[in-house]
């Protein structure tokens, strides 16, 4: 059998491919051959074979035919091969597959070995894809080269033991002894890594939180070393002595300092030095300065660090460098609970940034904005906000329409200011509203109870210039179902009332019924909001009976016995709705979780108890919805059934 | 009476400091700019399937970017959506693109890609997309000096070079002793 091919020949190959087809036709001839080479066992070429294979794995071809291999490559003598095994294990295994078990004690084997460099990748596989079954047996290994003076070792070894820890944290007192020193060594590299793992510690337990507390003073001193040292060419990164390195220290002064006074009072002066000496012309500086800011926001710092650290978040706003915008509005997100006033006196910069063109910028904006409303700035901040709703992407509307609602239902100086607010969102991005909105606006509107001739109003002539905005229409319908008779009458105080006649009414609901831009959903909504009309106007409509959509179907016959056979219980049952209680589980923030039927969420969910009543009498209860079984024949039907029908 | 949430406080909720969130790269992807991968490592296990797929979301992601546009985007939905970021750079025919959880330091990683880029410039001399085609082992070799197990070892360019010629002259070695067939792959 000739030689396998190198890699370098197969990527050659496949890059003459011209089309997909050619390309997996060449990969299939090159894995029978791999796979034969395997078959035979071949040491000399196992190597090269995995290489390819690995390359043929990342384009998207299977290859777990060679994970044994790369055990076997694993075992060998050969760096070379381990090289290989070790990124083939990788790359392929993981702890779903049982094979992986078996790299074990080749691991082990490898962890002891007498050159640093196989130690090293037996540290790296471990450290990426070790399971927790394989990290319990080689811990004690791990921590054995935590303690090696060989700094390419000790720092692997520091990752390696994180990475332990996440997967078995009682693992964690074990390392405890070897982290004693960690700190005063010179090599950066250990320092960095000896940083990330006293963080995951700390992170991870109360306890090694306190105990190692006292090492602040030692990582101010290394932190004010590398700020006040010279020139040091082997660390330095744009004129700043190796900012990986503070940014890190100053993460884990953030973690350590957090709800002690002690310790923040202690870094106060460097974090203020840090703030105020930092070269801000690169990026690597303002990661410091980022870095800063975030931890004086963390700890308990006093008042003039707060101020500073904010001014230096107001700074970032105005800067050219989108990335720096994007970070500062990220931070003041996470500032903005704390220090509200602080962040508000920055409030026209964020607002501007919703008219940025980076996308990512105006979501950061966006969800700014909605934590600054309050009482005192909301009209102003609703008219960006919607201004921005009219003229965003679509990918935000959502979001941005139920930020408006919230916003609204909380601060609202007016009622009437509140419904012409949800009138605009309604009008302007309609289809993107949330389903869940419609429920919660419609208890809104019932509860408005001096606004209801005005809402009707307005929604009916929405209603006649636009249908094909479900959410509005839905609305729309509720309303003119229930207050139908405000609208016809004329009754509307706040602006001029218009002249409706009942039958221009119904032809509109009519309309939505046969349109073809209305949803089944939508169907329901007005086939029942024409239901509700048959108490309110005195001539009667006729009922769609035969439509395909089995609710609507449903809908409609039962409608129809109740004009035909029922008709003396009509008027009550078709009452107007009272007013809606909001309790705590349905407020605007619960997702009502139906089977598609929007309704509103105040009905309870829970099946209401079946009230069995003489044939002639009904009742009405207003906050429980009731069943009513009348004849026990007819009416029979499922509860939620009939409850989806009395409060729609 | 349970109150209502504040506007952005549903929002504002996942950007809270986690305290037990780790600090990790979930992967790091290289692609051209027609979306092959040149370069694919994920610190999380997902299946074969869905690492291409992935790659694929995150080239969609990225390659509609505009040029002048924060290099910050949230995560496509198959890697975890908001609650990782997409970190990229694009130089000339290649994106560097690194996946990281939400309390990772954006500006940092940025400056990590920097660092990544100069150090392979330096190792292949000019680096160009051939070279990352025609030696991607080597360039997995690089990396694993630079991140391990989703979290950064070393930084510094010179270390990681000197690292890696080692262990290269190591490999050069044992072609010599072992007589073996030429590895250069």
């Amino acid at each position: 059998m000739p030689a396998p091919i190198r890699l370098r020949e197969l990527i050659r190959t496949i890059r003459t491919a011209r089309t997909q087809a050619e390309e997996r036709e060449m990969i299939q001839k090159e894995c029978a051959a791999i796979r034969s080479s395997f078959r035979e066992e071949d040491n000399t070429y196992r190597c090269r074979n995995v290489a390819k294979l690995l390359y043929m794995h990342m384009l998207g071809y299977p290859a777990h035919f060679g994970q044994l291999e790369c055990l076997k490559l694993i075992a060998s003598q050969k760096f070379t091969d381990k090289r290989i095994g070790y990124l083939g294990a990788m790359l392929l295994l993981d702890e779903r597959q049982d094979v992986h078990l078996l790299m074990t004690n080749c691991i082990k084997n490898d962890l002891n070995h007498s050159t640093q460099y196989v130690q090293g990748l037996a540290l790296c596989t471990l450290g990426c894809m070790g399971s927790s079954e394989m990290c319990r047996d080689l811990a004690g290994e791990v921590e054995k080269l935590l303690k090696t003076s060989n700094s390419y070792l000790r720092k692997k070894a520091a990752l390696c033991a994180v990475h332990v820890i996440r997967k078995v944290p009682e693992l964690m007192e074990m390392f405890l002894p070897a982290t004693k020193n960690l700190l005063s060594e010179k090599n950066h590299g250990v320092l960095h890594t000896s940083v990330v793992l006293l963080t995951e510690m700390c992170e991870r337990s109360p306890d090694m939180l306190l105990h190692f507390r006292k090492l602040v003073p030692q990582l101010v001193r290394i932190l004010k070393n590398l700020i006040m040292s010279g020139y040091s060419p082997e660390h330095d990164v744009s004129g700043i002595s190796d900012p990986f390195l503070q940014v890190r220290i100053l993460r884990l002064l953030r973690i350590l300092g957090r709800s002690d006074d002690d310790s923040s009072e202690a870094m106060n002066d460097i974090l203020a030095q840090v703030a105020t000496n930092t070269e801000t012309s690169k990026n690597v500086g303002n990661a410091i300065l980022y870095e800063t800011v975030l931890t004086i926001m963390d700890i308990k710092s006093e008042s003039g660090l707060r101020v500073l650290a904010i001014n230096i978040l107001g700074r970032f706003l105005l800067n050219n460098d989108k990335n720096i915008r994007y970070v500062a509005l990220t931070s003041l997100l996470k500032t903005v609970q704390t220090d509200h006033n602080a962040v508000q006196r920055h409030r026209s910069t964020i607002v501007d940034c919703l008219k940025d063109l980076d996308v990512s910028i105006k979501r950061r904006a966006m969800e700014l904005s909605f934590a600054l409303v309050n009482g005192n700035n909301i009209r102003g901040m609703m008219k960006e906000l919607l201004y921005f709703l009219d003229s965003c992407d679509p990918e935000f509307k959502a979001d941005c329409a139920s930020g408006v609602f919230l916003a609204a239902e909380k601060y609202a100086p007016s009622k009437r200011w509140h419904i012409d607010t949800i009138m605009r969102v309604l009008t302007t991005a309609g289809s993107y509203v949330r389903d869940d909105s419609v429920p919660n606006l419609i208890q809104l509107i019932t509860n408005s109870v001096e606004m209801h001739a005005y809402t009707v109003q307005r929604l009916y002539k929405a209603l006649l210039d636009d249908i094909s905005q479900q959410p509005l229409v839905q609305v729309s319908s509720w309303c003119i179902g229930e207050y139908g008779d405000l609208l016809v009458s004329g009754q509307c105080e706040e602006e001029e009332p218009i002249q409706v006649t009942e039958d221009e009414v119904l032809d509109v609901l009519e309309g939505l019924l046969v349109s073809n831009l209305s949803t089944p959903v939508t169907r329901g909504y007005s086939l029942t909001a024409i239901m509700k009309l048959s108490t309110r106007f005195s001539s009667v409509v006729s009922i769609y009976g035969s439509s395909i959509d089995v609710e609507l179907q449903q809908r409609a016959v039962e409608y129809n016995a109740l004009f035909k056979k029922y008709d003396h219980m009509r008027p009550a049952l078709l009452e107007r709705m009272p007013i809606m209680e909001k309790t705590a589980s349905n407020g605007p923030t619960e997702i009502v979780q139906t089977n598609g039927e929007t309704e509103p969420s105040v009905p309870d969910t829970k099946h209401p108890p079946l009230v069995t009543q003489p044939a002639n009498q009904v009742t009405a209860r207003s906050h429980d919805i009731s069943v009513f079984t009348i004849d026990g024949s007819f009416f029979v039907t499922d509860d939620v059934l009939l409850n989806q029908w009395f409060n729609i | 009476m349970a109150r209502v949430e504040t506007c952005g406080s549903r929002l504002l909720r996942r950007l809270r400091f986690p305290i037990d969130q780790s600090i990790m790269i979930k992967a790091i992807l290289i692609f051209n700019n027609h979306g092959k991968p040149r370069l694919s490592k994920f610190y999380e296990h997902y299946n074969e399937d869905t690492e291409q797929q992935i790659i694929r979301e995150t080239f969609h992601l990225v390659s509609k970017r505009d040029e002048n546009v924060c290099n910050f985007l949230e995560g496509g939905m198959l890697i975890g959506g908001s609650e990782n970021r997409l970190i990229y750079r694009h130089y000339a025919t290649l994106y560097f693109v690194f996946c990281v959880d939400s309390s990772e330091s954006e500006l940092g990683i940025l400056d990590l890609i920097q660092v990544f880029v100069e150090t392979l410039d330096k190792c292949f001399e000019n680096v160009c997309e051939l070279d990352l085609i025609f030696h991607v082992d080597k360039v997995h070799n690089i990396l694993a000096e630079m991140v391990m197990g989703g979290m950064v070892l070393e930084t510094n360019m010179n270390e990681i070079i000197i690292q890696v010629d080692a262990q290269n002259k190591m490999e050069k070695s044992e072609t010599f002793i072992f007589q073996s067939p030429r590895q250069d792959r």
